[in-house]
């Protein structure tokens, strides 16, 4: 196995070489924030969390998708990061309508974690108050576009995982928006097998079990992981 | 007329003692008497417009957040409203919960409306130091009585965090029950706290009805005396209710007269009973009975309007004060300076009907939620809150979302009765066209014993000093008082 040695922060690193910079810092026990990236699903740096710096770089680079190089030297948790981690944070509060007081993940919701990790007290910016609605259509679940944060694990989830592709991304711009089917009411969508993944893979409130009330959903991404898991080792099989 | 023709201003510190904020009009007529005097609420902040496109399932936490004092209130009429859409009857222990925590909540909103907001009226004089005719003068002269208040209101709030896992804004009844059930220790966490809070209860009885004995009569007279009509729930035999349900004898409308107006009435039917009338001087709106019209058919509710409707609580130790309150005011009591005590009244009721909650081996039953989906598009839901009857009523859609709602709060239906009693009290102390600072505290000690709380009433946000205006015939400002 070819390997590659780097520098993250303090840390050296050696690592595979088709690893990500992520995974490198995951390697040396280095947390970097991440929202849209979830193990077990392909990543596409839509959030843009997991920001790093590399030495001789001036673009700042999404450590989920950026390959691991030799003698690569990663700053995960400069001043410049850390306001820019804010400050994503504040945008994605101030583009939605969250309001934790009544989420159904109040409590248990990556998108509160991480604005408590960024030491986000308020936002700096205003906020937009945008009119977006429910869907409550599905008879098992629900989805609240005012949580939604974009992240696209659903759309993944379902696509790469469960092979149903229910989920899309539409729009766009600040009209962007998941959309299922071919932006149908999710309950008309027949391609559903109610499977619940997507509900298990949101950060947030806007996937839900119908019926849920505040602080009431507890999502375990982990599950995902054990599903992928036990089908690589064929565990179902006879 | 009044001596000064030029409006003048003065500012009276502290901020008045009641939930929310509001303002005062005395018009005069043209010999310098009080024609009418007028309660202003001029704030609006659209919590019927803001729930519009939710889950119903959610509005149990939205509501609840109309109020930090009475939220268990908005929470139990928004879970009885969802039980409606469910289309379900409630497992008997979660009943039986949300009783207990309602119970809790009307312990704990009287012991602060009579031992924090009201009582250093009564116990520190109407021509007191302004500055220090409130809590913290109250702590002053009384610190015993002024620790008991804060005792008490702590029992009651600590039983809803033993509940719903926090003291305010618990989101712990739902559509179909209550989220999780009341462990042994807890119960008995519970009712340990019960002796003290009963002497508590006991001593500002004692206290209260001293006072009315030597020192208050005349409040009696002029604090909003009239006869008028008064609406509440009832239990099936008649008793005193406070949450509905399984012992729900529907809503009881009794005139001044004893004569009953309305008995067993569903909510349901209220929206056909009921109207709302609309004035362009107050967001409060005045809700009345619509066939009676909106003079005869203006109302009372609250801890008053309750006791005069049950025929007994159904507990002795309260039992016994409601004699001694009928005994004082008559079989129907038109006094509303007895809300105070009616509240106190109240709180000793709670406190005996938790004792036997807390002995009945179902309030730690485990099966305290049902499950249903959306079975029926519109529903009223009622629940007894502090300050009075509360109306939730839901239109949803066929997957759950909120289309319309409607909240009528007790607040807005002692509207046209707090009008009234300020007219009555400006009317009595109003002396040589002057504002004077006896009236003005009377005034709002008026309004005071109404615990109105306006925050609920006109689901309002910000903050409004009390303000008093004096208006002469001719509709120009003669006088302005502020507070806060």
């Amino acid at each position: 196995m070819n390997l590659y040695s780097l520098r993250i922060d303090d840390h050296d690193v050696a690592i595979a070489a088709d690893s990500t910079v992520l995974q490198a810092a995951q390697e040396a026990s280095i947390a970097i924030p991440t929202l849209c990236f979830l193990e077990g699903l392909s990543a596409v740096a839509a959030c843009r969390m997991c920001l790093v710096e590399v030495s001789g770089n001036d673009t700042l680079l999404p450590a989920c998708i950026t390959p691991v190089q030799e003698g690569m030297q990663v700053h995960t948790a400069t001043p410049r990061l850390q306001d820019i981690r804010r400050t994503l944070i504040e945008l994605l509060f101030t583009e939605g309508n969250h309001v934790c007081g009544i989420c159904v993940a109040n409590g248990h919701c990556e998108l509160q974690n991480l604005a408590v990790e960024v030491g986000m007290d308020h936002s700096r910016l205003p906020y937009r108050f945008p009119d977006r609605h429910v869907d409550l259509s599905h008879p098992l679940f629900g989805m609240d576009h005012n949580r939604c944060v974009l992240c696209t694990r659903c759309v993944r989830v379902c696509d790469e995982v469960e092979g149903a592709h229910v989920w899309d991304v539409g729009w766009r711009g600040e009209h962007c928006r998941i959309i299922a089917g071919l932006e149908e009411p999710w309950g008309a969508v027949e391609a559903c097998t109610h499977c619940g993944k997507c509900v298990e893979v949101c950060p947030t409130g806007a996937l839900f079990h119908r019926g849920d009330t505040t602080d009431e959903k507890h999502s375990d991404p982990a599950r995902l992981q054990a599903l992928m898991q036990a089908r690589q080792q064929q565990r179902w099989n006879p | 007329m009044h001596p000064e023709s030029t409006p003048r201003r003065i500012t009276i510190d502290p901020v008045t003692r009641i939930e929310g904020h509001a303002k005062i009009t005395i018009q005069l007529d043209g010999s310098g008497a009080v024609a009418t005097a007028r309660f202003h609420v001029t704030e609006y902040r659209g919590f019927e417009r803001f729930c519009e496109g939710r889950p119903f399932t959610e509005m149990a936490a939205i509501t609840a957040r109309i109020c930090g004092i009475c939220p268990v209130s908005h929470l139990l009429a928004a879970a009885k409203t969802g039980d409606k859409i469910l289309g379900v009857a409630i497992p008997p222990a979660a009943e039986h919960l949300r009783r207990l925590m309602n119970l809790a909540q009307l312990t704990q909103s009287h012991a602060l409306s009579f031992f924090h907001l009201s009582s250093p009226d009564f116990l520190l004089g109407w021509n007191s130091d302004p500055t220090q005719r409130n809590l913290f003068g109250l702590i002053a002269a009384n610190p015993d009585l002024a620790r008991a208040g804060i005792r008490l209101r702590q029992f009651g709030q600590g039983v809803i965090e033993a509940l719903g896992g926090r003291k305010i804004h618990a989101a712990w009844a739902v559509p179909g029950g209550v989220r999780s059930p009341l462990s042994p220790a807890l119960r008995d966490q519970i009712r340990a706290g019960l002796p003290e809070a009963f002497t508590i209860a006991e001593r500002g009885l004692s206290l209260f009805k001293q006072l009315l004995d030597t020192q208050l009569q005349e409040e009696l007279e002029v604090f909003g005396n009239f006869p008028s009509l008064f609406l509440g729930l009832v239990g099936k035999d008649g008793s005193w209710e406070h949450y509905g349900g399984r012992r729900s004898g529907g809503i009881r409308v009794m005139a001044s007269d004893g004569s009953l107006v309305a008995d067993g009435l569903q909510e349901d039917d209220v929206e056909q009973f009921l109207a709302e009338a609309v004035e362009p001087w107050s967001y409060l709106k005045f809700p009345y009975i619509q066939a009676l019209g909106p003079q005869a058919g203006s109302y009372r509710v609250g801890p008053l309007a309750r006791l005069n409707l049950c025929d007994c609580i159904g507990s002795e130790r309260a039992d016994q004060e409601l004699q001694e309150l009928r005994q004082r005011g008559g079989r129907v009591v038109t006094a509303s300076f007895l809300y105070h005590l009616a509240r106190l009244i109240e709180i000793l009721a709670c406190l005996e009907q938790m004792e036997q909650l807390l002995d009945d081996p179902l309030i730690t039953a485990t099966h305290v939620r049902a499950r249903a989906g959306v079975n029926c598009h519109e529903a009223m839901g009622v629940s007894e809150a502090p300050r009075g009857t509360l109306f939730h009523h839901y239109w949803v859609d066929a997957n759950g979302l909120i289309a319309k709602v409607n909240l009528i709060i007790a607040t807005g239906q002692n509207n046209s009765a707090m009008n009234r009693t300020i007219t009555q009290i400006a009317r009595h102390y109003l002396a040589d066209g002057n504002l004077s600072e006896a009236m003005l505290n009377r005034v709002e000690a008026g309004i005071r014993c109404f615990d109105p709380c306006l925050s609920c009433s006109t689901h309002a946000a910000g903050q409004m000093p009390l303000l008093v205006q004096l208006i002469g015939p001719d509709g120009t400002l003669l006088e302005e008082r502020r507070r806060g």
